[in-house]
């Protein structure tokens, strides 16, 4: 795969001179190693390899979210290429397949400038229709503000949710209830719905009421 | 109650069957409970395995699945009750006719199961809703619903109709439909309804593992 990726990356770059695409490699044993692609050549990128390198199938786009631009890349970025925003950013990872020429997977990844305002990533809809509910999915989880997207809204939480779980610095709300065996991470979570000491005479306290039928 | 059951017996053996109102009432009710139909995960699978011919649960008068709340007695909340879908699952409770049972099936229908850490996932429908049996599994046999549904029906058969402690929807101040939660900024508002959910706080000891 790794010929069959600088071969690809030739191609584009050929093609589309100005694309900033860049290649990533992946040292471990998956050996999946990716093109990074600038945002605003992505669909670009991602029209020529449909229409000249026949990659047909989307199979599946995800999210990253590197709050530690440092920890994005598995081996150190080569001089001069593109630089890691200093506060972090979020990833969007596309999975191309070719079903005529059994290639595949090729994978795209480009990231938004920050986490806040500016994250944002042109829609790849108008290439790839499969895109539509995955990329609503990675706004609805991640935030990721697809450009273009037709009809870009949650997906699985509720509208009026304005969280977005996946990322990491994302708090759940307290909702915490009785745990039979708290330990570790729960342990401190449910000590700190303790009732205080004053209130408390027993060991176990119940506070139900009168049961409904 | 009145009469002796030496008595009723002796008359039975006569072909005389004496019995009384509350009980021919309850008779009636926990012998067809019509479920809602409708499943929420995989639990509803090994629902649907419970009405089909190996576990039949026509035999007790079960096996009609209403399309509509209006005809149904019995929900059986089968699966993950995720946050989304909780207004929706109470909003159904609300819309059934008295007398209504409430069955929950499962890990996730009792506490969210294994996804009670999630964001997503609610802690378990007791908080909005009465559950009147819970089967626990993940996700329980279908022979382990037969045994719920055999459950409910001996709670249903001791039903007091009228005096203090009077089954809910027999006494005229019960409730009969609970608030349904809106969806709020980050979670359900209210999380859950304290007037029927109060689970007791358990302290533990410091340093205490055993």
């Amino acid at each position: 795969m790794i010929v069959e990726i600088e071969t690809i990356l030739a191609g584009i770059r050929e093609a589309l001179p100005n694309s900033g695409i860049s290649f990533r490699k992946n040292p471990g044993p998956s050996g999946q190693h990716s093109l990074l692609v600038d945002g605003s050549n992505l669909v670009e990128v991602c029209q020529f390899l449909q229409d000249t390198l026949d990659f047909d199938l989307l199979s599946n786009v995800t999210g990253v979210d590197w709050p530690e631009p440092a920890k994005a890349d598995a081996v150190a970025v080569p001089e001069g290429e593109v630089t890691p925003a200093a506060e972090g950013f979020l990833e969007v990872l596309y999975h191309l397949y070719s079903t005529n020429r059994r290639v595949g997977p090729l994978v795209l990844r480009a990231r938004t400038a920050d986490r806040a305002g500016n994250a944002k990533i042109p829609s790849v809809v108008s290439v790839f229709r499969s895109a539509e509910f995955q990329e609503r999915e990675i706004f609805d989880l991640y935030g990721v503000i697809f450009t273009g997207h037709p009809d870009l809204r949650r997906i699985l939480m509720w509208d009026e949710f304005v969280d977005f779980p996946m990322r990491k610095d994302y708090v759940a709300p307290d909702d915490y209830e009785y745990e039979p065996t708290p330990h570790d991470a729960v342990l401190e979570k449910a000590k700190t719905h303790y009732p205080s000491s004053e209130t408390q005479d027993g060991k176990i306290q119940d506070t139900r009421k009168e049961p409904v039928l | 109650m009145a009469i002796d059951p030496k008595l009723a017996e002796d008359l039975k053996s006569q072909g005389v069957h004496v019995t009384s109102f509350e009980q021919l009432i309850n008779w009636g009710r926990s012998s067809s409970l019509w479920p809602l139909q409708f499943g929420l995960a995989c639990c509803a699978i090994e629902m649907i395995a419970a009405t089909m011919a190996k576990y039949d649960m026509a035999r007790f008068g079960a096996e009609v699945f209403r399309p509509s709340p209006r005809q149904a007695d019995l929900m059986i909340v089968a699966g993950t009750v995720t946050k989304k879908m909780a207004p929706q699952v109470v909003r159904l409770y609300n819309q059934m006719a008295e007398p209504k049972y409430v069955i929950a099936m499962g890990a996730c229908a009792i506490s969210g199961g294994p996804f009670k850490d999630g964001y997503n996932v609610l802690k378990g429908i007791d908080r909005f809703i009465p559950v009147d049996v819970v089967i626990p599994g993940c996700p329980p046999r279908p022979e382990a619903l037969l045994d719920g549904l055999m459950t409910l029906r001996d709670k249903i058969a001791k039903e007091k109709l009228i005096g203090k402690h009077r089954a809910r929807h027999a006494d005229p101040n019960g409730a009969a439909s609970f608030p349904v939660p809106e969806f709020g900024p980050h979670d359900l508002e209210p999380t859950a309804n304290r007037e029927i959910w109060n689970p007791p706080t358990i302290v533990r000891e410091e340093g205490g593992s055993e």
